[in-house]
């Protein structure tokens, strides 16, 4: 079943130079769409527009059929959710108050936070593993340790749909796998992810559906052995691209060809 | 992160963990205006002893003095001199400090305080050009309070004009607006009698509670409650909204009608502080830093914890301005003879607040 869909959306910050032209997309449940494509080709504003922040110039979004547009901003946050890419804010709160911010969404008009909102709350920070750091100023963390504050931040919103604009983008290893690891795991539990990325490698692990974007249009989109080929790659980020493949003939890893030297 | 109080706190309290500690410094700051209230109004050149100015208190709280009995000088000190002095110093205080706490905020500038918008400046001219020309103080009074809305209602529709940056924009066009009624201020002054009206003009805006009366009381008191619980309501938002308008809009908020809910506020609260207590700087941006350092930057204490410690400030500044010297200092003067050495010690001691 779909959840979220972009019908036709187009999208420009300066007139006649279109981020966004004529893309459509579907989210069914339980779904990881990655987002792939090169720098500035539309992928944050495409998540904007499916979070609901951006309203499209043309073409529409629609939450289980119903124009997401026309719905209350609490009532859309508490369904769909976006994990910005990292940012600092002004102010030194802890890591607890940046991701208790994601239940305001389900907190009345004069509101605050109770007790089964720290539980929550809680229980995402401890998922992504940052217990220790739970009382720790989020502007005194590093770079990964803060994009782990916003994507517990997002778990805490809990919502049926979560967009995450490069949610891996400064993650090592470890908190690469853990981060996807998770996603995958809430994949299989009524939460349905788009995610933005450079890494088409964890496309290749993680991604149940694959969008190839390039200029604001779409030009690859099906599931990951069908998009992540090389002729397709190779167009998107023009550049060579190499696939690996395994025995099974199953690509198991991408990886950019030298064009100069060995 | 442990603000600062938490290690300040006296031996006695070190066996409470420091998450209780915490709790006990913030209770102790919401509760501080009270005892301080009552202990300012026995000062003066007139000394009353606490007990008698708490049973004064009681009297006129529970209407049960008794004005057959003749004359009690006790009473009509405290009833009529000082407690109109002291209660409008507590909610000019309050005002003042919440309204930059919360302008911090949303402006998501720790340098910016009450009179971004140019309220204060509005209300400066409103009441120098009454002053000019008619001298009433209930003309100068509302002349300021309405003058200082129109100064913000100025630089928030001018900003709507801009489709890029609206914050910056907002932050740009309120430093004109308040730069623009300054200079009308200045010219106001140029022409004004230098025997008569300029001396009026100078020391209404150097602040000061000397004219204020029982009578000041009830608006003042219904406004700065009005903002306050609405302030206090949106204390979480404001945490929300400090983090830009895309996070706060992803979250499920209106920013732009949230913000202007908080700006309405926020300029009746100062417009009232300045209609009746004149121009009183550094409160409005002193006082935030400091309960940032004490409670630490979560909204939910923060704004609280700014009433109460804007209403103590400016409690002590008025006592001081009054007791002091012999002649009366206007309040302006001490707010910043007191708000710069404050706030330098606290950027010195702890930056705990803001990046």
């Amino acid at each position: 079943m779909t959840l979220l869909e972009a019908r036709s959306v187009s999208y420009s910050y300066i007139a006649q130079q279109a981020v966004l032209s004529d893309v459509s997309l579907a989210v069914p449940d339980q779904s990881v769409i990655y987002l792939l494509g090169h720098n500035g080709c539309g992928k944050t504003t495409l998540l904007e527009i499916l979070s609901g922040i951006r309203p499209p110039q043309a073409g529409s979004v629609r939450l289980n059929g119903h124009d997401l547009y026309h719905i209350s901003s609490a009532r859309r946050a508490q369904r769909v959710g976006l994990v910005p890419q990292m940012h600092l804010p002004v102010f030194a709160y802890t890591v607890r108050d940046v991701v208790m911010m994601g239940r305001t969404p389900h907190l009345r008009l004069f509101g605050t936070p109770g007790a089964r909102d720290r539980a929550i709350v809680d229980a995402a920070i401890e998922q992504v593993g940052l217990a220790a750091l739970r009382d720790r100023p989020y502007t005194g963390l590093s770079g990964g340790e803060r994009q782990l504050t916003l994507i517990a931040r997002g778990l805490a919103q809990q919502t049926e749909v979560l967009l995450l604009d490069e949610p891996t983008a400064h993650l090592d290893p470890r908190n690469q796998h853990r981060v996807l690891e998770t996603v995958s795991q809430l994949a299989g539990q009524n939460v349905s992810f788009v995610i933005s990325s450079h890494n088409p490698n964890s496309a290749l692990l993680y991604a149940h559906h694959v969008v190839v974007m390039k200029a604001g249009r779409i030009v690859a989109d099906g599931r990951p052995a069908e998009v992540l080929t090389e002729p397709v790659l190779s167009t998107a980020y023009e550049m060579p691209v190499e696939v690996i493949y395994n025995e099974k003939n199953a690509a198991r890893a991408i990886m950019p060809r030298r064009t100069n030297g060995a | 992160m442990t603000p600062i109080l938490s290690r300040w706190l006296p031996g006695a309290c070190v066996w409470l963990h420091a998450e209780h500690r915490q709790k006990a410094l913030y209770l102790l700051i919401l509760l501080l205006p009270l005892p301080a209230a009552i202990y300012c109004i026995g000062l003066g050149r007139y000394a009353i002893p606490t007990e008698d100015v708490v049973r004064a208190l009681l009297d006129f709280a529970l209407g049960r003095h008794d004005a057959s009995a003749g004359p009690d000088i006790v009473y009509n000190l405290v009833t009529r001199v000082r407690l109109p002095r002291i209660a409008a110093a507590m909610f000019i205080g309050a005002n003042l400090a919440v309204t930059g706490a919360t302008f911090q905020g949303i402006f998501r500038n720790p340098l910016v305080d009450s009179n971004i918008l140019g309220v204060t400046s509005g209300a400066g001219f409103g009441a120098a050009l009454m002053l000019l020309l008619v001298g009433d103080p209930l003309e100068v009074q509302l002349a300021a309070f309405f003058v200082g809305l129109v100064a913000v209602l100025l630089a928030y529709s001018v900003s709507r004009l801009y489709h890029s940056a609206p914050l910056l924009v907002l932050t740009l066009v309120g430093i004109l607006v308040g730069s623009f009624f300054s200079s009308l201020t200045s010219l106001l002054k140029y022409v004004a009698d230098p025997l008569d009206t300029l001396p009026a003009i100078t020391y209404w805006l150097m602040g000061g509670l000397t004219d204020v009366t029982l009578g000041d009381i009830p608006a003042l008191a219904a406004i700065s409650l009005l903002g306050m619980v609405v302030l206090w309501g949106v204390r979480w938002r404001l945490n929300v909204l400090s983090m830009g308008d895309n996070e706060a809009l992803a979250l499920g908020l209106n920013p732009t009608r949230l913000k202007l809910l908080i700006i309405v506020c926020s300029t009746l609260m100062t417009a009232m502080a300045v209609s009746v207590g004149g121009v009183i700087g550094w409160v409005g941006l002193v006082i935030p830093h400091a309960a940032r350092t004490l409670v630490g930057p979560d909204h939910q204490r923060l704004i609280p914890a700014t009433m109460a410690l804007g209403a103590v400030f400016l409690l002590l500044i008025d006592t001081m301005s009054r007791t002091l010297l012999p002649a009366e200092v206007p309040l302006g003067v001490f707010t910043g003879v007191v708000g710069v050495p404050l706030l330098l010690v606290i950027l010195r001691v702890n930056r705990t607040g803001w990046r």
